[in-house]
Parts: structure tokens; C-alpha cells; sequence
């Protein structure tokens, strides 16, 4: 029970998390989270990859249970069930991945799943004038509502999922970095649709890696770090750099082993390398010995970058020089040839053929070579995977197991010593620590550092920095498609990068 | 881990099947007689002929990650070729390598128009089925295509019907079976099949040459299928173009039953042989018992869906 002086002094916020604990299998992902998000405000949430912002916007969304603290909503306790009972109660969430029907006209899209309807017959007429009360809302009256949504640009899809969103009236709109793939023009549009909702008294959470964009629409931050609260505060009273030393705050610890190697002959150079809309225009110059990593927010083209230049997806315009003669065209099966060798970030849909051995998936590049005439001598490929297995110490009963029985880190460690194996001496490796365990990682660390030793050289794309500063020679930022700011490691903090990432002062301007 | 059950089944799951129809048809006392005979076995054997050869095929195919709709439309067409070249007097062995090539055409087509368009190849080879038997018929003028005679007509049957001897045809098609299952293991080209149909993304970045891949599958399937209609051919004695209608049907069935996957990747040719010979027990059985074929094709329909689910069982854990 409350006392009526305190419920008249102050309305209960919006939404009040407490205490928030979610443990994965060991793993502690929330550590006791705090948010307090008033009614009519934006509140900006913050923190670096890993930090718990998604564990935190499940459990906000109904996807996972806390397993610990107190929830509110308005005032109410407030637990959901499942996503469904989140949006039902007063909860929605515009994830960064759009979902949208895309064959779907645009009307039906905003409709779906709560339809107008009497005895299963749709009432068109009632369910086209809420759609369209919807998109008023959002000063959008004028989207047509036959258009197949997929006809769209993305940043109309976006109004189209958020006026589905707003539906169920929702005391609380959660976005998921909104703008990752919108132009800056789009932002202009989408700030002026959030501060629509804001004015309707709606309470937005906003969650993004661009600062500048959060001081602007944001009335309040809080920043996560390792799966705590670590700030919050109102956004007129803060500055970038303070955000990002509460985001960063860490050491970098000596996860990282500094081995010695000396930068020798130039052995692959890529020149102002583009395919839109992602990749603009690249340049960087490799030397044998020496790891370039390529930091940046997800989807800024660092993946785009690499894959253009292994040739898994053609580049329109720009060169890439592997050893002498400048090309554009390539495929991997040249690439492979030439010496240069891929891991990709995606290990369950590209990077391993989960259902074959480890033996196929480690040998697969080079078969030709354990035989003549095309024939394969399957006792020299076992050899060669077994002793992968052995120095590398994968985690399996047999080389002959499928590789989708294997756990993460082992699978990276198999999808790896394909590389090594072949033996590849420039090596592309997109995110190669992603969703393995510590363990795991010091080890990929480790090898990684011997490589180089070796004389192989090698470019890492990572979106955790303190592995980008603990490892590589060179660093360059890749910011909305180009690749600007490349420096000698001694010449970056995590600061730096994280400014230069998210387009502040160190990185070219935009155009 | 799988459970016991699970690695039993998958070790021996085909071969489990076969028993189990052998042993249903051998109990009831209207088929004890004749069904556990020898010569019952020669029949079956002989009759299993035509499937396993397309099986062959089919099995690079599914192992790739596709599918071929065309098979009993090539093997119709196949055969009215070598029935029209038999007329012209051509010998037996001219014969086979032109009606062999004659089906490597079509899976050459399959398999380009499928690299070139970017089509699913259950659209393109729904498209080459109704081509290949409009052809066929186009070749044969609307009627079976006669012949004198042929040493050919005697491939699919001995001498003496009761000797012990099994026909050529028999002998070709196990082979066939072991040439298939060595080079589907042994070498890169077979590798590369598995590569492709478990991960296409995976074989590209490997280096793979997938296009080039495969259109060499379909073709060499498409080669299959030739002969499998040179058995057809062998087996009417003349080249009729209306035969084999759903034909592909129980070639793919006899894979899938065989523990092959339709998504790719996983395969085997002895299990795809013990698939078309589950089939034709079944077919063989059904008929001693006296049933109508329309309760042949039932049976046959259950049997189908039943190989499939077991094979969702004991690969459940990948599934789940």
C-alpha cells in the first residue's frame, strides 16, 4: 500500500526494471540491471557488444525470463508470458532485422495477426481505416496501402512495422538500432516520427551504437557494460567521451599474446574497392607478417570488404593485387589457388557443412591433392585431419564425426584448420572469435599470433575491440561503407576506435 | 548422443525394411509356396532392374541437394531412340552408347538450364518431363516403335526362364551399384556432390566449382536414365513412348526409402539399391497376394511416408 502524498508527488515511470539477472549455462549475461524509463521520454540504451543490451530487451520482450528482480510496468508488476503477452500488455519491439511479409501489401502487413474481423470474414473496410489511423500517427497518412511491402525502401518498411507496432497501443516502443541501415536523410524522417510518439506520450527506448543520434533524440541514457548498469542520467547533462569511458571503463587484459613479428614483403593490396550499397570504397596494403584488423559497426562493410575481396561476392568497381597483377574479377577457387583463404562469420549457414565429417569439411579445398586422377586416399585425408584434431586440440570422439555435433568453439577450430591445412598465407578471417567460449578464444588468439610469426598474413574482422587492440599491427575503422581510418595499433585507444566507428571526429567526414 | 535405438536404425534402418517385407509376405499361406523361391527372387531381381539403374542417377542428384522430375519421361524417350536406331539396323553396342548419350543429353540440358536460368531444379526438370515425353512421342510418331529383333531383347531375361543363370540386365545394374558407390566415396568429383548438397554456400567458399558441378551431375545422371531405358526397351521389345509414366516417381521414392535426404547431403547407394528392391518385393508380393493394384499402390503410398519418418527419427537430433 502507498501513501497518497507519494503517489501525488510522482507518477510511477513508464516502465522500472530492478535487479535484473539472467545466467546462460554459466555464463552470466545480466548481473543486476537497473532501468527506469519515464513516461513521454526517449531513453537511450548504450553499451558495447556483449554488454546485454539484446539479453535485456528478450527479457523486456517476453523472449526469456529474468531469473531474478523486479519488473514494473506503469506501476503493475510486470512479467510476460511470451512476446505476445509483452505487446498484449503494453510492450512492443521494432527489431533491427525488419519482419515483414514482403509479398504482402502494406495495409495487410500493419494488420497481421489483428485483423478487423467478424466471424472470420475480414472487415476491410474497419481494418484498412486502423491501418491508416496508424499511419497517421506516425505523419504517414499518404503510404499506400496496396503496395506490396516489399516494394518499399527500407526506411518506409520500417514506419510500416512500426505502425504494426503501434496497434496495440503500447505504453512502451522498444528500437533496436533503427538507423543501422537507413541513409541520413531516412534518420531525419525517423526522428520525426519518434518525437510523434513522444509527444503522444509514448515511451521509446532507443538503442544504438551511434552516439551522436542517441544525444539528439534522447532525453536520458543509461549505459550497459558486462551485463550491469554501469550509468544514467539525463542526455543534456553528458558528453560522448563520457559515455564512452563508461561504456569501455576495462582494461585491456593480457588475453592477448604479443608475439613478435616483423612486417615483410607487400602481398596483397586492394584498391578503392566498392559494391553498393554497403561497400564504397576501400583501400588497404597487407605485408606477410603483419594482422590488419578492420573494426566498425555491424553492417558499416567490413564483412562486405573481405568477402569482395576473396571473391564471394563481385565488386563493381576497384582492384585487388594478390602477389603482382591487379584484378577484379575473382573467384574463390582462384582465390584458394593463389594462397589466399577464408573463414566466414556465419559457421552454421556457410562456414561448415554440418553434416558431413570434420574430415570433408577440413580437407574440402584441397581433395585433389590427397590422390591422383581425382581419386581420394582416405588414409592420408584422415591423417591430415587427425592431426589438425590433435594440434589443435578439437574436442570430438573421431575425425569422421559431423561437424554438427561438435560445439562452437570446436567448430571454429575445425572451420580454422581448413585455412591451415590448405595451407593458405593470406588468411580473411570474419569474426573468428564469434560465440566461442574464453577458452576457445585464447586459444584462436594464440594461433593467430603464431601465424603471423609464420610469416602468414592475415586480416581479422571483429567487433570486439579489445581483441582488435590486443592482436593486430594495423587497425582501420570502416564506417558506412568506407574504410578511412587506418593507423598503426600504438595509435588507437578503444576510445578512438569506438568515436571513429561510430562516425565522430577521427574518421573522414561523410559525404 | 543418439539414442541406442536411433544408431541401430541408422546403421541398419534399409536393410531392416527389406526384411520386414520379406518376412510379411512370406508368412501368409496364399504366398508361402512361391514367394521364398529362387526363381521368385530371379523375378524380382530382374523386375527391380530398371529402378536401381535410374536410382543410380537419381542419387547423385538427391545427394547434391536436387531433384530430377524427368527420369520416366527420359527413360520413355531413351527408348523409342534406341528402338527407332534398331530399325535402322544398328548392332547392340552403337546402340547403348547412343541411347546412353541420348539421356546425357537431356541431364546436360537439366543441368545448364538450371546453372544459366538460376531455377530450382524441380521447376526446370517439371518442365524437361513434359519436353522429354513430347519428344519421345514426336520420335515415335504417336505409336510404339517395332523392330525385328535385337540381341539387345535378350539382356533382361536367360535362355531357359528356369535356369539359375540372372539375366545381363541384373548384372549391369550391381556393377553399376558398386562403380557408383566406389567413386561417390573415393573421389573428389563424388566428395564435392556430398559438399554441395550438405552446404552450397559452404562448397563455394571452398573453392568448389558448383556450376560446372553441377551440370555435370545432371548429365551424368541423365546417362543413367539411358540406359535404364535401354532396359525398358530390352524388357518390351519395342520402344514405346507412353511408358514409364511416373516412373520418376518411384526411382526418387526408392532413394528417399534407401535413407537419403531430400534437402542433400546424405545418401547412399546401397541404401538406394535396397530401396528399389523394397519396392519391388512389395510389388511382387502384392501380386501373389492377389490384391488389386489399386491396394499395391497404397500400400506402396504408406510405405513411402513410413522410410520418411523413420529416417526423421533416427537423424532426430540434427532435425530437432
Amino acid at each position: 500500500m502507498s501513501t497518497p502524498s507519494l503517489t501525488l508527488s510522482s507518477a510511477p515511470p513508464a516502465l522500472r526494471l530492478a535487479g535484473i539477472r539472467k545466467d546462460f549455462g554459466g555464463t552470466q549475461a545480466l548481473r543486476g540491471v537497473s532501468l527506469e524509463v519515464a513516461a513521454g521520454e526517449v531513453h537511450a540504451l548504450i553499451g558495447e557488444n556483449g554488454a546485454g543490451k539484446s539479453t535485456l530487451m528478450k527479457i523486456l520482450s517476453g523472449a526469456h525470463a529474468a531469473d531474478a528482480g523486479t519488473m514494473e510496468l506503469s506501476g503493475q508488476p510486470y512479467a510476460p508470458a511470451d512476446p505476445h503477452d509483452a505487446r498484449c500488455t503494453g510492450v512492443a519491439m521494432i527489431y533491427q532485422e525488419l519482419n515483414l511479409a514482403l509479398h504482402l501489401p502494406a495495409g495487410e502487413n500493419i494488420l497481421l495477426g489483428a485483423e478487423s474481423a467478424r466471424g472470420g470474414w475480414i472487415d476491410r473496410r474497419a481494418s484498412r481505416e486502423r491501418a491508416r489511423e496508424a499511419l497517421a500517427q506516425l505523419g504517414h497518412a499518404d503510404l499506400d496501402l496496396d503496395r506490396p511491402a516489399g516494394r518499399f525502401s527500407i526506411a518506409e518498411q520500417q514506419v510500416i512495422e512500426i505502425a504494426r507496432a503501434l496497434l496495440t497501443r503500447p505504453r512502451v516502443l522498444i528500437m533496436d538500432e533503427p538507423t543501422s541501415s537507413l541513409t541520413l536523410a531516412d534518420t531525419e524522417r525517423l526522428f520525426a516520427v519518434i518525437q510523434r510518439l513522444r509527444a503522444q506520450g509514448v515511451s521509446v527506448i532507443y538503442i544504438s551504437h551511434f552516439l551522436e543520434e542517441c544525444r539528439r533524440i534522447a532525453d536520458r541514457y543509461t549505459v550497459l557494460k558486462d551485463g550491469e548498469t554501469v550509468g544514467t542520467g539525463a542526455m543534456a547533462e553528458v558528453t560522448i567521451d563520457r559515455l564512452v569511458t563508461l561504456m569501455t571503463g576495462r582494461e585491456v587484459r593480457n588475453l592477448y599474446p604479443r608475439t613478435e613479428h616483423a612486417a615483410g614483403a607487400l602481398v596483397l593490396e586492394v584498391r578503392n574497392l566498392s559494391r553498393r550499397p554497403r561497400l564504397r570504397s576501400a583501400s588497404l596494403q597487407l605485408r606477410a607478417g603483419e594482422i590488419f584488423g578492420l573494426a566498425g559497426l555491424i553492417g558499416a562493410g567490413r564483412t562486405e570488404l573481405v568477402r569482395a575481396i576473396f571473391g564471394l561476392d563481385a565488386a563493381e568497381a576497384g582492384s585487388v593485387v594478390v602477389g603482382g597483377t591487379p584484378e577484379r574479377e575473382a573467384d574463390p577457387r582462384g582465390r584458394w589457388r593463389q594462397g589466399v583463404g577464408f573463414l566466414s562469420e556465419d559457421r552454421k549457414e556457410e562456414g561448415l557443412m554440418l553434416s558431413q565429417s570434420i574430415t570433408d569439411n577440413l580437407t574440402l579445398t584441397k581433395l585433389g591433392t590427397f590422390g591422383r586422377f581425382g581419386w581420394i586416399d582416405a588414409a592420408r585425408q584422415r591423417e591430415a585431419a587427425r592431426r589438425w584434431v590433435d594440434e589443435l586440440r578439437v574436442k570430438c570422439r573421431e575425425p569422421g564425426q559431423a561437424a554438427g555435433e561438435l560445439s562452437g568453439g570446436n567448430q571454429q577450430k575445425v572451420a580454422l584448420a581448413r585455412l591451415l591445412e590448405h595451407p593458405a598465407r593470406i588468411l580473411l578471417l570474419d569474426e573468428p572469435t564469434r560465440g566461442i567460449d574464453v577458452g576457445s578464444k585464447a586459444q584462436v588468439y594464440e594461433l593467430i599470433g603464431q601465424l603471423a610469426s609464420a610469416g602468414k598474413a592475415i586480416v581479422m574482422v571483429s567487433s570486439y575491440l579489445p581483441e582488435l587492440l590486443g592482436l593486430c599491427d594495423t587497425i582501420g575503422v570502416m564506417c558506412r561503407g568506407e574504410l578511412a581510418a587506418v593507423r598503426p595499433r600504438s595509435e588507437w585507444s578503444e576510445a578512438d576506435l569506438l568515436r571513429a566507428a561510430t562516425g565522430g571526429a577521427s574518421a573522414a567526414p561523410i559525404a | 548422443m543418439k539414442l541406442p535405438i536411433q544408431r541401430l536404425l541408422a546403421q541398419a534402418g534399409p536393410f531392416l525394411g527389406l526384411l520386414v517385407v520379406i518376412v510379411l509376405f512370406a508368412i501368409p499361406t496364399e504366398t508361402r509356396e512361391f514367394f521364398l523361391t529362387y526363381h521368385n527372387f530371379k523375378i524380382i531381381l530382374t523386375q527391380t532392374v530398371i529402378v536401381a539403374v535410374g536410382a543410380l542417377g537419381m542419387t547423385l542428384i538427391i545427394v547434391s541437394g536436387g531433384i530430377d522430375l524427368s527420369a520416366g519421361s527420359s527413360i520413355a524417350f531413351t527408348s523409342v531412340v534406341g528402338a527407332l536406331l534398331i530399325q535402322k539396323g544398328w548392332g547392340p553396342a552403337p546402340v547403348l552408347a547412343a541411347v546412353v548419350l541420348a539421356g546425357g543429353a537431356i541431364g546436360l540440358l537439366n543441368g545448364a538450364a538450371i546453372a544459366a536460368l538460376r531455377l530450382v531444379p524441380f521447376i526446370i526438370t517439371l518442365g524437361t518431363l513434359g519436353v522429354a515425353r513430347g519428344a519421345a512421342k514426336w520420335l515415335g510418331d504417336n505409336q510404339t516403335v517395332n523392330y525385328d529383333t535385337s540381341p539387345i531383347n535378350q539382356w533382361m531375361t536367360t535362355a531357359d526362364p528356369f535356369s539359375y543363370a540372372l539375366p545381363a540386365g541384373v548384372w549391369v545394374a550391381v556393377g553399376l551399384a558398386v562403380v557408383t558407390a566406389v567413386y561417390l566415396r573415393r573421389t573428389v568429383f563424388g566428395r564435392h556432390i556430398f559438399a554441395l548438397g550438405s552446404n552450397e554456400a559452404t562448397a563455394r567458399l571452398c573453392g568448389v566449382p558448383v556450376t560446372r558441378l553441377k551440370i555435370a551431375i545432371y548429365a551424368l545422371a541423365g546417362c543413367y536414365f539411358g540406359l535404364a531405358g535401354l532396359f525398358q526397351l530390352a524388357r518390351l521389345r519395342q520402344g514405346d513412348p507412353t511408358v514409364a509414366v511416373g516412373l520418376e516417381l518411384d526411382i526418387i521414392a526408392a532413394v528417399i526409402i534407401g535413407g537419403a535426404s531430400l534437402s542433400g547431403g546424405v545418401g547412399t547407394v546401397l541404401g538406394s539399391m535396397i530401396g528399389a528392391l523394397i519396392m519391388a518385393v512389395l510389388r511382387n508380393g502384392s501380386q501373389q497376394m492377389g490384391w488389386p493394384t489399386y491396394f499395391q499402390e497404397i500400400i506402396i503410398g504408406l510405405v513411402i511416408i513410413g522410410a520418411v519418418f523413420v529416417d526423421r527419427l533416427r537423424q532426430g537430433k540434427r532435425a530437432s
